[in-house]
């Protein structure tokens, strides 16, 4: 479980996070969603430690990261995994080098067993024939696999997924949600994931945080935020013309 | 103010580089990779460069060598000089400030924008010390193709001498031996050490902390050179100063 009470982020001056309290349970797919620019991002690096916060506090399980020595911090920061919004393979590495790396870098096994550890999870994600490729001749989709793959190899406690289906087809995409909402219940990890994708939203937001220029603009279910009567929510949920369809769906059915 | 800002993150750079090392079994993989790109990939552009300067300083000396009073091995002595004091240390570093230079800047920087470093960093690892520590080992090896550079530019002195028919060949030999200074060569490779040091560190800096996107990487690039042959050719003014004159 991740708690972030009061946190405030500035850029030279200028307020991205404004005062955002809130909370993520482990077991569960926590999304973030809103505008692009809004801060999802940044505050997803403001938890991981990426970027420095102005005030405020940030607990991993009731511990807090700012209490805690540069030793402790290490620890924690061995059990995040993170994927990035664009992937942020290592490109000179093989795919199966990419996914052993945190391995090799921080634990003491033995090549044999790096790589069977490296093929369960190759495996995991269903990523077939490609441990010898480098990310640059794999598919988009494919190299989301990898980073996720890379991200669970160490077992975490906490898995942070930036805009995990950007640019991908929206059959790609769900095999992506599905395959981040079953890692999260079968490991009981706490996750969370930045998101523009309402597809995304409405098959694996079990809790959704929505930003609004830096600040906490909503937050509840994926149950709830189709209905909710929140108008900037709504307006930015059923923004397309397809959502703007279900809606009416929606409403009709809820009429009957 | 700036420039005091960027004098100050660049030495907590320097500093977190020899910071938390990485487990040698994965450095000394990274070291033997920089080694590759940033040494062996630079042999053969600064033989073709010495070779032919060496043969047109060759050359010039010979051209304006119009007074027949003066002897025939001046001309292998000006070639030995120029190749040794300047060209092989100074000229090459500056040339090396665009291969190598932008090569290391572009690549950081790549690895900025696209979030390899803060996946790195998510990991707990030292970047500083990871990415950047390799670059400055691997150039220990600088003076190496130094040596290179100033023996196939008195090679190419001497090749042009003999070619263009200027002087012969006992001549230009007798002209690199003449009034030879030891210490002109140690002054060379102390310059080369301080170089080959600006040469892995500026470059670095202005690729790790790359704020933007490709756009950028290419300006930080040109940046880059800019800064680091100014920085030679300052300090190789500063070493000069000390060095050769008292
Ligand atoms: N390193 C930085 N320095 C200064 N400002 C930044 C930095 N990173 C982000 N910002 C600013 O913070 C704000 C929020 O950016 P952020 O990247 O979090 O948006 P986002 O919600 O993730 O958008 P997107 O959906 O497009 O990824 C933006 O106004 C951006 O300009
Ligand atoms: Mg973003």
């Amino acid at each position: 479980m991740i708690t972030i009470k009061n946190l405030n982020k500035t850029f030279a001056g200028v307020v991205v996070l404004n005062d955002i309290s809130t909370e993520f349970e482990n077991g569960k797919t926590n999304l973030i969603i809103g505008q692009s620019g809004s801060g999802k991002t940044v505050l997803l690096k403001c938890i991981l430690g990426l970027f420095g916060i102005d005030s405020g506090e940030i607990f991993f399980d009731n511990k807090s990261f700012q209490k805690m020595n540069i030793k402790q911090r290490s620890i924690i920061r061995q059990e995040i995994g993170m994927v990035f919004q664009g992937s942020a393979l290592f490109d000179s590495m093989t795919v199966e080098e990419n996914i052993m790396f945190p391995m090799q870098m921080l634990t003491r096994k033995s090549f044999e067993e790096m790589e069977v550890k490296a093929n369960q999870v190759i495996n995991r994600v269903n990523l077939i024939n490609t441990n010898k490729k480098l990310p640059s001749e794999i598919s988009g989709g494919m190299q989301k696999r990898v980073a996720i793959a890379r991200a669970i190899v160490m077992n975490p406690k906490y898995l942070f997924c930036d805009e995990p289906n950007s640019g991908l087809d929206p059959k790609t995409s769900t095999i992506i949600d599905n395959l981040i909402q079953e890692i999260t219940e079968e490991y009981e990890i706490t996750t969370i994931i930045n998101t523009h994708d309402m597809n995304s939203v409405m098959e694996i937001g079990e809790k959704v945080l929505f930003l609004e220029n830096g600040n906490k603009g909503w937050e509840g279910t994926n149950k709830e935020v189709f209905n909710t009567d929140n108008q900037t929510v709504s307006n930015f949920i059923y923004s397309s013309n397809l959502f703007k369809k279900v809606q009416k769906v929606y409403r009709n059915e809820n009429n009957n | 103010m700036r420039l005091l800002r960027n004098i100050g993150t660049y030495s907590i750079m320097i500093g977190k580089v020899f910071g938390r090392f990485t487990r040698w079994s994965v450095m000394k993989g990274l070291i033997i990779k920089e080694i590759d790109s940033l040494i062996i990939g630079s042999i053969g552009i600064v033989s073709f460069i010495s070779f032919f300067v060496g043969g047109v300083v060759a050359i010039q000396t010979a051209l304006n060598l119009n007074n027949p009073l003066l002897p025939k091995n001046l001309i292998g002595f000006a070639t030995r000089q120029s190749v040794i004091l300047e060209f092989a240390p100074t000229f090459i570093s500056v040339i090396m400030a665009g291969k190598v230079g932008s090569f290391i800047t572009s690549s950081l920087g790549t690895m900025r924008v696209t979030e390899q470093i803060d996946a790195l960093k998510v990991m707990g690892i030292n970047t500083y010390n990871y990415l950047i520590f390799p670059k400055i080992v691997a150039l220990l090896l600088y003076p190496f193709i130094i040596t290179i550079s100033m023996f196939l530019g008195i090679f190419g002195g001497y090749v042009a001498s003999i070619y263009g028919g200027f002087c012969s060949s006992g001549d230009f030999i007798e002209g690199i031996q003449l009034d030879f200074i030891p210490f002109h060569v140690s002054y060379a490779f102390v310059k080369t050490a301080f170089f080959a040091f600006i040469l892995a560190t500026i470059p670095s800096y202005h690729g790790y902390f790359l704020k933007g996107g490709a756009l950028e990487v290419g300006k930080a690039s040109t940046t880059s050179f800019v800064w680091t042959s100014v920085l030679i050719i300052v300090t190789n003014y500063i070493i000069t100063q000390l060095l050769l004159t008292s």
